[in-house]
């Protein structure tokens, strides 16, 4: 894949231009952020391709790009899952069982943190602090929170995205 | 309930509140008209200073004499930087607030951008919280269609544009110069102080960054005045705060209480988190966020002096850091007698560890030995000279960096180490016991 190939659709591209008004004359690079969410909800993940193309659209250096999708850890650098599960790790999740539950996702997926259900349709990974420790234990996927999670509760949810 | 008074939270509750409509039929939006059509920026000043308001966010900074810091150069733009960065563990309001009642935080940017004289102002809300950014530009498109966002405010000649701004999911970015940098399209490091954002902030133009609660309250300061918000409260602590409450508590949740409420009547009250799950008793308690010290069930009950503890800035820190705490961002995690205190501070070290951003080698390098040293003691690797080792390393840490990272990530360590080395040293002597699963040392450094 070169940079040709990626070419952000006309809505998307659309969208960039109103991302990149909302900053001082000058201050483009401040839409980075924005951008490369706005790609990941596009395909999935951030390639180095698609990394290239954001910079030659806010007109700065591939290397700005990639310093910062390296830096933030919601971005996805390599291919993920369809449903890309998000798990707390952090104590106050811990203290109400999150790390059982955790277990007990990682078993019925048969997979281990970081890797992706052989038919592509889950990705497990472990996340800090999500702000919703009076809920937890929690995960996301995608903007969904899912919270007071027990194993039965993460047997119907697996179950429902399964379907 | 019992009658307390609420600040922010009391339209919470109200069918459709995250609608303009509703929210305007509620008296909302009218603290703005006050302070556009009646007042001037500097007596909108003049009340958030009366108010006494101290920063929400951990750090505790009254509110109006950052906004006097604030340098006013001819012809330079200048920012105000909402911060809803929220990742503190432990801390969950503003994502309550901003999802539960959206317009409270824009009247509050309003009214703040209008005193501080800023035409561009953000919210910068961590990345995670992508609904929430949603819910804000909904409402932003709805204040802007009445007239209360866009140009000429209110016929006023002022100018205000929102912008919402997604984070990218970094603990750092909550630290107010690393979340300028974030929002200029760099890596969230920290930078050098001085210059101090109020002189060079964002895109090098004095800015203002403030929590998300803070900014809250304005409407009310500018309602009902100053004066009458510095006497909720109690002392230096005025008016009400948010508090998360989470843990092996009966109701966890999101309290606004009025400072200065006893810790006692805030943790067994029926009010407020009904208690410690039945059967159960209160072990430790994480006051203010993760970074705040530990303390142990007696001495949040009850200062070292033996007086009642108050959740209030000053009584929370009674004592210093011997046998006291912080009241931080209103992170209140509270533990019962299952919590292995080693494996809770092996977890937040972790994070730390995770959320360096690698600038100071302090930081980089000291979350890192602390995160393995304290693996090593949970995992019954630990060897007797681990526990000075890692007093050690946090006093290290503590002061040598640029940015208070480091000073969060040592005192959880401290202070567990201070109030609970027995547990460390149990660990490191009977590690077969201590590896077990769930095992937590009961108080007898022999049997188990």
């Amino acid at each position: 894949m070169t940079t040709d190939t990626i070419v952000f659709s006309k809505e998307l591209l659309e969208k960039v231009k109103e991302i990149i008004g909302r900053y001082p004359e000058g201050r483009q690079k401040s839409a980075l952020l924005p951008v490369l969410h706005l790609a990941q909800q596009e395909y999935g993940w951030v390639s180095p391709e698609i990394m290239d193309y954001i910079a030659s659209l806010l007109d700065i250096q591939p290397i700005e790009v990639y310093e910062v999708a390296t830096f933030y850890t919601m971005f996805h650098l390599e291919p993920v899952g369809k449903n890309v599960i998000e798990y707390c790790r952090t104590g106050p999740c811990c203290t109400m069982g999150g790390e059982e539950v955790y277990r007990h996702l990682l078993d019925k997926l048969e997979i281990k943190t970081g890797q992706t259900t052989p038919d592509g349709n889950f990705t497990v990974k472990e996340v800090e602090c999500l702000a919703a420790c009076g809920w937890g234990p929690c995960f996301q996927i995608r903007e969904k929170f899912y919270t007071h999670l027990t194993n039965e509760k993460v047997d119907e949810i697996i179950n429902d995205l399964s379907k | 309930m019992a009658e307390s008074i609420k600040i922010l939270t009391d339209k919470i509750g109200i069918e459709g509140i995250e609608n303009f409509d509703v929210y305007r039929k509620n008296g909302g939006y009218k603290a703005v008209e006050k302070a556009i059509k009646k007042m001037s920026p500097d007596e909108v000043l003049d009340e958030v200073k009366k108010s006494g308001v101290r920063g929400r966010g951990g750090a505790g900074f009254p509110m109006g004499m950052k906004w006097g810091f604030l340098a006013k150069p001819e012809g330079v733009p200048r920012y105000l930087v909402c911060n809803a960065d929220e990742s503190e563990p432990g801390t969950f309001k503003d994502h309550y607030l901003m999802k539960s009642n959206p317009h409270l935080l824009i009247e509050g940017m309003i009214i703040s951008s209008f005193t501080l004289g800023a035409n561009t102002s953000f919210i910068y809300v961590r990345g995670e919280l992508m609904y929430v950014i949603y819910i804000l530009e909904k409402a932003i498109a709805e204040a802007k269609k009445a007239g209360f966002l866009g140009k000429n405010i209110l016929g006023s000649g002022y100018d205000l544009q929102l912008v919402v701004q997604p984070g990218g999911g970094a603990y750092i970015c909550g630290e107010e110069t690393a979340l300028l940098e974030s929002l200029e399209g760099k890596r969230g490091n920290p930078r050098n102080k001085p210059p101090f954002p109020a002189v060079k902030g964002l895109y090098q133009c004095p800015t203002v960054v403030n929590n998300v609660e803070s900014i809250s309250t304005t409407p009310w300061i500018v309602l009902n005045g100053g004066e009458s918000y510095s006497k909720i409260g109690l002392g230096r602590s005025t008016g009400t705060k948010l508090i998360s409450a989470s843990g092996h508590i009966n109701n966890p949740g999101v309290y606004e209480i009025e400072l200065g409420l006893p810790v006692e009547e805030f943790i067994y009250s029926d009010d407020y988190l009904g208690g410690i799950r039945p059967g159960h008793e209160l072990k430790a308690v994480v006051a203010g966020g993760s970074s705040v010290p530990i303390l142990p069930a007696a001495l949040i009950l009850k200062t070292a002096d033996g007086n009642s503890r108050l959740m209030s800035y000053e009584s929370l820190s009674e004592g210093g850091f011997q046998s006291g705490t912080m009241l931080g961002s209103g992170g209140f995690i509270a533990m019962d007698e299952t919590t292995c205190i080693v494996r809770n501070t092996w977890n937040f070290a972790r994070f730390y560890h995770h959320e360096s951003c690698g600038q100071c080698s302090p930081c980089r390098e000291g979350t890192g030995w602390m995160d393995k040293v304290l693996y090593r003691i949970e995992h019954g690797l630990g060897n007797e000279r681990d526990i000075d080792l890692l007093v050690d390393v946090a006093k290290r840490i503590e002061g040598n960096t640029i940015c208070p990272l480091g000073d969060a990530a040592a005192w959880p360590v401290a202070s567990a180490i201070r109030h609970f080395r027995d547990e460390f040293e149990w660990h490191i002597k009977y590690p077969n016991e201590a590896i077990k699963y769930q095992a937590v040392y009961k108080g007898d450094m022999i049997k188990v």
